[in-house]
């Protein structure tokens, strides 16, 4: 139901054309970002602030040739996004004469036992670590047994006490740690809400009691306005050191991500990104920009991309779909692309789900969309003639059976087939008419805009960096 | 803690206290004008009522203003609580009851919203009246959530329906619903998985369970009550829809409002998908549950 901010621009300055931003305008897309803010759950005064920020590098804006008004606003929005959500050493403070305790805090709910057991085999796995868990989780009723279970399928030991004080539970297992060489202590506090005074004493104590080098707050990415109070109380009564971002695989915009970093100053170190124990990553603020701008997580599917497709033939492609000179052979180029791509990114269900608004795809479609499918469209393609590629209105029935004999697919599978490449170029037709495929599939590729990239690349401006997925 | 700082906290408390008195005095002596539109719409947004609706109610209110039928500035904050109040209200917060045999109530939510905690508090409620209980740990996915469940089940002294993790949720709501019919229990309460509404796979096997708990008990489910962690912002909103439209959720359990969120992403909800908050949790003892009470949660956004 959110349009994307990149939406909402292209609908507020369509009119406009490539004329010049005005102090009208200006203000027209302020109010937009407000609304994109909000709705992604952004803190109302961090909001306050941010707009009036975003207001003044706007009007400084001189106009930049062929490039409409609205991106330069986006970009506007989402380096300063970017800016805010990182730009700070992140690296952990690792404790060279004992033990590294990690003290990890937040409400009840956001995820914190399982952030433990992430954390933990995250740093088993990518460190060398030796983590020991400790369960001082004592209020809610088998989080001990959760953290246990945990434990065993993350292969860590877990140190846990029946009943008791949960600063002496975690002072004893940071001993256990020291004389069982382990050179890492995960603390699992139990979950409060920040106005509970008496268990955020309970934290003080656990601190107090174990020094913790690095004290993690755990906030869910689906978080309200009510993420500032929260996360200022926590970091107020403990100095948090950073911030974990649990629940991001869902469709949350995850704005509280800005609010807490601009409020407490503290930097995101993780994203939890799925149910399984290894669905944990580093933070990187340009995907969570992206994310509360609703542009999808599409950094993440280039990056992949890359490593398959190189740059070159991906914009002849996007060039060719544009002068309309695309044919099947382009297209078989691009289905073994796609397969390849998929086979890295966990199949093409897996892969749909980072690109924008492709989350919301019933599994009806994408679940047809198999890779088997994959394989029988370019088996068929190498079937035809060089005529039949460039010219697929050849293709009579005559032909078809014999494509599909020779490919020892079906007629029903190469009429599928052209059906699907027949679409393809109407809707890149109407994108293109749109003028949102810039977004899609890299800038319009026409001679005069890409003189232009290449006038911005000099100047030192990349516009690839200008989005997410561009 | 020494002291100075014990001092410290009583006075952040005070002056929260403070504040918030001292902006209700404000009302009091302002003239009705637009910059006291802004304030009320501070107010909405601040307790994730969201932009939208937000704007809906403050343009509410300016209309009212302009036709004169609000005149007075005190009179603006009723005037919007009562709006609220009313969208809140229609369709009646009342559980529904089978016309026959046990009540199946589905209990369902995204990952850490209190669904366990929520099902604790609530077959206490309905136990109140001397109700026979069973519940049904069709939870099977995270690690001890079938012991959680137990625990709930030992302290409210019911029976619990349980197989072991990994077990198929929907055989667990079957058993536990026949096993409530067979024992002529009043209410059957479903735990199920924390499921994130975009996890179609899951979705579906929620859908399943629905489906399913049909063969025991062709009305059942009775009750579907969706979960919803009051500190949740706009997000609320597409779980609400996404769940709604997989199981057709009958009413909202609505967690963790005893902190300092206020929640008002369920107006926003109510606007979308049209169902009735019946529940509030409100703490973590098993007596912190209410019935959902429109007026005082309508206040509350303004508090």
């Amino acid at each position: 139901m959110f349009d994307s901010l990149a939406q909402r621009f292209t609908r507020l300055f369509a009119g406009l054309g490539r004329s010049k931003l005005t102090p009208a305008n200006i203000e027209d897309g302020v109010r937009e970002v407000r609304t994109a803010l909000l709705e992604a759950d952004v803190g109302l005064d961090v909001v306050r602030g941010f707009v009036e920020r975003v207001k003044e590098k706007a009007v400084g804006l001189t106009r930049l040739d062929g490039v409409a008004p609205a991106d330069q606003f986006v970009k506007v929005v989402h380096d300063e996004l970017v800016a805010l959500l990182g730009g700070e050493e992140t690296r952990i403070r690792w404790n060279d004469r004992g033990p590294t305790v990690f003290m990890m805090v937040g409400l009840q709910g956001t995820g914190k036992t399982t952030t433990c057991g992430k954390l933990a085999l995250h740093l088993r796995r990518k460190e060398g670590k030796k983590p020991l868990l400790v369960a001082a989780d004592v209020k809610r009723p088998a989080a001990i047994e959760q953290l246990k279970v945990i434990g065993r399928q993350v292969d860590v030991p877990v140190y846990a006490e029946e009943g008791g004080r949960p600063e002496k539970i975690c002072a004893r297992g940071v001993a256990k740690a020291i004389e069982t060489g382990r050179d890492v202590v995960i603390l699992d506090t139990a979950g409060r809400l920040h106005i509970d005074a008496e268990l955020m004493d309970e934290l003080e104590d656990v601190k107090g009691k174990t020094n913790p080098h690095e004290i993690w707050l755990v906030v869910d990415a689906q978080v309200g306005q009510d993420a500032v109070a929260s996360a200022r109380e926590f970091d107020r009564r403990l100095a948090v050191t950073g911030v974990v971002l649990s629940k991001t695989d869902g469709d949350a915009r995850a704005g509280a991500a800005l609010s807490i970093r601009e409020v407490t100053g503290k930097p995101i170190r993780y994203v939890g990104t799925g149910e399984k124990l290894e669905q944990i990553e580093p933070f990187v603020p340009k995907r969570v920009a992206g994310r509360i701008l609703g542009m999808g997580d599409v950094v993440g599917l280039v990056e992949k991309a890359q490593e398959v497709v190189d740059e070159a033939s991906a914009r002849e492609t996007a060039e060719k779909m544009f002068r309309d000179a695309w044919t099947l052979d382009d297209f078989r180029l691009q289905l073994r692309q796609v397969r390849e791509m998929s086979s890295k990114l966990g199949g093409l269900g897996g892969m749909l789900k980072h690109m924008p608004g492709m989350a919301d795809l019933p599994e009806e479609v994408t679940g047809r969309m198999d890779d088997g499918q994959l394989v029988r469209w370019e088996a068929a393609i190498e079937s035809m003639t060089p005529k039949e590629r460039t010219d697929p209105v050849v293709l009579d029935g005559q032909r078809r059976a014999r494509v599909a004999r020779g490919s020892g697919t079906s007629v029903a599978s190469v009429n599928e087939l052209l059906k699907a490449f027949k679409l393809m170029r109407k809707q890149v037709k109407e994108l293109k008419s749109k003028g949102i495929l810039g977004r899609l599939a890299g800038r319009r590729m026409d001679k005069q805009k890409l003189k232009q990239i290449e006038d911005l690349k000099r100047r030192g401006i990349d516009l690839r960096n200008w989005f997410p997925e561009s | 803690m020494g002291l100075f700082d014990k001092l410290k906290r009583g006075l952040a408390k005070t002056r929260e206290v403070l504040a918030g008195g001292l902006r209700r005095a404000l009302f009091l002596g302002r003239a009705l004008d637009e910059s006291l539109l802004a304030d009320l719409e501070r107010a909405l947004l601040a307790g994730d009522v969201g932009p939208r609706t937000t704007t809906a109610l403050i343009d509410e209110v300016r209309a009212a203003w302009k036709a004169k039928r609000l005149q007075r500035s005190e009179d603006v904050e009723p005037f919007l609580r009562e709006r609220i109040t009313e969208r809140l209200r229609s369709g009646g917060n009342a559980l529904v009851r089978a016309a026959s045999g046990p009540t199946v109530i589905l209990v369902c939510g995204v990952n850490g919203s209190g669904k366990t905690t929520s099902i604790g508090k609530l077959t206490k409620f309905l136990k109140r009246d001397g109700a026979r209980v069973v519940l049904g740990a069709a939870d099977t996915f995270r690690a001890a959530a079938v012991e959680q469940l137990t625990i709930w089940s030992e302290r409210n002294g019911v029976e619990i329906v349980k197989q072991a993790q990994g077990a198929d949720p929907a055989a667990v709501a079957f058993d536990a619903v026949t096993a409530g019919k067979a024992r002529g229990a009043d209410y059957v309460v479903i735990d199920t998985a924390g499921r994130l509404h975009t996890q179609t796979n899951l979705m579906q096997e929620l859908e399943k369970i629905r489906r399913v708990v049909k063969k025991a008990v062709p009305d059942a489910p009775h009750e579907t009550l969706l979960v919803i962690d009051a500190t949740n912002g706009q997000n609320a909103i597409r779980q609400a829809e996404q769940f709604h439209k997989a199981v057709t959720v009958t009413g909202i359990f609505v967690t963790k409002l005893d902190g300092t969120a206020k929640g008002g992403a369920l107006v926003a909800v109510r606007d979308t998908i049209g169902v009735p908050v019946k529940f509030v949790g409100t703490g973590e003892q098993i007596d912190d549950i209410e019935v959902f009470d429109p007026a005082a949660f309508a206040a509350a956004l303004f508090d």
